[in-house]
């Protein structure tokens, strides 16, 4: 595991999980585009957290971790990197998560459709009275080939 | 994120700087909505120059203020946007709904 955070239900936040998810996936040599998808996938995923899940109310426990996926993982020759959310909200409802018809212009639900467009796996699970999301983005063949090369971008 | 506004030809700018997330669009939300339906600003030009980061909360607000301006017979115009921004739009589809210019310079002449 690259990293965990124990965050709370505060818009505030956001900016700092950002941040940290961003030098996360410049470590693991992802392409700019690539971390900007990261990025915005993990803070839209946390902005449904606080707005739908725990319905605007603040300091409500939410948990998130990132992963490194290993080459010789599931999509073989590729790595990337894995990200899980966990709240304690109200379930997610299936039929909304499929977002909604981009032709309709309207304010809201782009969210996911942010999500399912910037990552290669996206997750949904409800255990133990959690919400559970998992995120899965995968190395381009250029960035893995960077990767290859050099061992580490920590400075 | 700070908002600022500024006279300019036949409107106002408003100079937005830092990240439109979700703490911080209702800001510009309200900002918009003020200069397009109390103020009824013939033109709202929206720098976008330094923004950072906007999520589809800012998108949502965006499109709220496009809204209001096609009922008030007035424009709305976005100017400077940054890679992220450009991005976000493209993921929207909404590029070609907003009036979106390069710069100052052409936004204002528009």
């Amino acid at each position: 595991m690259l990293l965990k955070l124990e965050l709370q239900s505060n818009p505030e936040a956001l900016c700092l999980v950002r941040a940290t998810v961003e030098r996360a996936a410049e470590v693991l040599h992802f392409q700019d585009a690539e971390t900007r998808a990261i990025v915005r996938s993990v803070d839209e995923a946390l902005a449904n957290v606080l707005r739908h899940a725990y319905g605007g109310r603040p300091g409500l426990p939410i948990e998130m971790s990132c992963s490194r996926v290993e080459p010789n993982g599931q999509k073989a020759g590729q790595g990337g990197i894995e990200i899980l959310l966990a709240d304690k909200g109200v379930p997610v409802k299936q039929a909304e998560l499929k977002g909604r018809p981009l032709d309709d212009i309207r304010p809201g639900g782009l969210g996911l459709h942010f999500i399912h467009e910037s990552m290669d796996e996206v997750e949904f699970t409800r255990k133990k009275g959690k919400n559970l999301l998992r995120m899965v983005k995968y190395l381009s063949p250029s960035s893995q080939a960077a990767a290859s090369e050099e061992t580490s971008k920590c400075r | 994120m700070q908002i600022a506004a500024r006279l300019a030809t036949g409107g106002t700018i408003l100079d937005i700087t830092g990240d439109i997330d979700l703490a911080h669009s209702p800001a510009m939300r309200k900002a918009l909505l003020q200069e397009i339906k109390e103020k009824k600003t013939p033109k709202v030009f929206l720098n976008l120059e330094k923004v950072r980061y906007i999520d589809s909360s800012g998108i949502a607000s965006l499109v709220e203020g496009l809204k209001a301006s096609r009922d008030m017979g007035s424009r709305l115009i976005l100017y400077g946007l940054s890679k992220t921004v450009r991005e976000v739009m493209e993921l929207s589809r909404l590029q070609k709904i907003f009036e979106i210019h390069e710069s100052e310079a052409q936004a204002l002449a528009s």
